[in-house]
């Protein structure tokens, strides 16, 4: 059995007195697709942006690939990380927002562009290759020069995933990439991840309230809530037939809510 | 009639150093407007102090003393300006000082979100603010940098007091010849209103094509 990629050790995190995560630890092995689901607050959204390095943890530890996130190992001591640390260990990791946040001055190929130029100094003819290779999976080619604003909702989630995939980074961070969209544009966004699980090694965090995909697309299923994980295990076990009574309420919740199971 | 046209030619002289007062000011208010706009946003402490220092005591303290000050006290720590360098260092760091402000909350109005997809991609700090942040930015000081502007030209006047041959003086030299007030001061009140009048369309124009593309419309 190989080493998890993700290893989180006892972090905790609190927005002044709501402390959002309480002692959790989880660990993700390379190669896995993980589903993080629960209610709202409940801490899910929290991990991937820890994780993504927008927020910091107040206490804990956080080894990616076996290295400290945000801690530097110096002559055997654990220091705080600095600037160049966290650039370092940011390369291993990509994310989607639920709101896309694509550059809204730039065009499509642009948004793609972008980083590979400046942060691994690609060449611009090079990135844009491969931009349009990407652009092209996500079937987004066809709008390379077009501006966001001229893309829909589904259109543009489809860009933000290509400009993430063209770091090449080995975890993929998902936080409710669908929730801003109409109905019928879920399906051309969660086509495009299926194909990431299927044609890619990538790990990937799921955060989501499609629970039909999330038993299709995940190895594992985490439910969160208030903070911790209150239960974790296969697709089917989670959502046919859940132990805990929090997750059978908030399963209950989600199918009276119109979500497919 | 034919003395008119000689003095029409002061006035038109001293449009030319207004002109080019209100350039230079600008440019140089430009550069303290960005100096001191990213100065306040800066990591740190010693940086943000300096840039606040500068945009309260700029803002705080009239034009015309500033000026004085550049043109009359300067000389006694053995700094000699002529009138036209004084001018330009008054007004461009007097506007820059309300510029910087504009600076300041352009960048501080482009989202969270932006900011945090510079992160999730690596850019570093500077990075994001050349390549994302400052161009969205931009579009947002521009209308407020073309009253500045105005307002530059606005201020020129008061380098006649320090005698330079700008629009203003020329008037006064004009009435003080002539004796006739209402020719020479209406003249350069609709000279002023055209100078404004141009300016405004070159920033108006600017702002169309920054703005291109940004709401779905126009590529």
């Amino acid at each position: 059995m190989s080493a998890p990629i993700i290893k989180i050790d006892g972090i905790s995190k609190s927005f002044g007195t709501f402390k959002v995560l309480d002692g959790l630890s989880m660990q993700v092995m390379p190669r896995e697709k993980l589903a993080l689901i629960g209610p709202s607050g409940s801490g899910k959204t929290t991990i991937l942006r820890i994780l993504m390095t927008l927020e910091r943890i107040d206490s804990g530890h956080i080894q990616i690939d076996g290295e400290q996130l945000y801690h530097m190992e110096r002559n055997g001591q654990l220091l705080p990380a600095d600037e160049r640390h966290l650039a370092r260990m940011r390369q291993k990791i990509g994310m989607v927002f639920q709101l896309f946040n694509l550059f809204p001055h730039k065009s499509v190929i642009d948004n793609v562009t972008l980083a590979p130029i400046l942060t691994k100094g690609i060449p611009r003819a090079a990135a844009e290759k491969r931009a349009m290779e990407l652009l092209d999976m996500v079937g987004m080619a066809d709008k390379a020069k077009a501006m966001p604003a001229q893309l829909s909702g589904g259109q543009k989630q489809r860009v933000a995933i290509a400009r993430a995939l063209a770091l090449q980074p080995r975890i993929m961070l998902f936080d409710e990439v669908t929730s801003a969209l109409d109905p019928e544009l879920v399906e051309e966004v969660l086509n495009v991840l299926w194909r990431l699980c299927s044609e890619t090694d990538m790990t990937m965090l799921l955060v989501t309230h499609e629970m039909g995909f999330a038993h299709d697309f995940a190895d594992r299923v985490l439910f969160f809530d208030r903070g911790k994980i209150v239960e974790e295990g296969k697709p089917d076990e989670i959502f046919r037939n859940p132990k805990q009574e929090r997750t059978q309420g908030f399963l209950k919740k989600i199918i009276a809510a119109g979500h497919r199971v | 009639m034919t003395q008119w046209s000689g003095y029409f030619g002061l006035i038109m002289q001293g449009a030319l150093v207004t002109i080019e007062l209100t350039l230079m000011g600008s440019v140089l208010a430009l550069i303290m407007a960005f100096l001191a706009g990213l100065g306040r946003l800066s990591r740190f402490f010693a940086i943000r102090a300096l840039a606040t220092a500068y945009i309260e005591f700029f803002r705080g303290t009239s034009i015309f003393v500033q000026l004085f000050w550049a043109y009359f006290v300067l000389p006694f720590i053995g700094i000699s300006l002529t009138p036209l360098q004084a001018g330009v260092l008054a007004l461009g760091l007097n506007v820059g000082a309300y510029a910087a402000e504009v600076v300041r909350g352009a960048i501080q109005s482009i989202g969270r979100e932006q900011y945090e997809a510079c992160t999730a991609l690596n850019l570093g700090r500077w990075q994001g603010m050349r390549h994302v942040i400052l161009p969205q930015a931009l579009l947002v000081m521009l209308p407020t940098f073309g009253n500045n502007a105005i307002e530059l030209l606005k201020a020129t006047a008061v380098v006649s007091l320090i005698s330079l041959a700008d629009l203003t003086f020329q008037a006064q030299v004009v009435r003080s010849q002539t004796g006739n007030t209402l020719v020479p001061f209406t003249t350069i009140l609709i000279i002023y209103f055209v100078l404004a009048l141009i300016i405004s369309w070159g920033v108006r124009s600017l702002e169309r094509r920054m703005a291109r593309g940004l709401d779905g419309v126009r590529v």
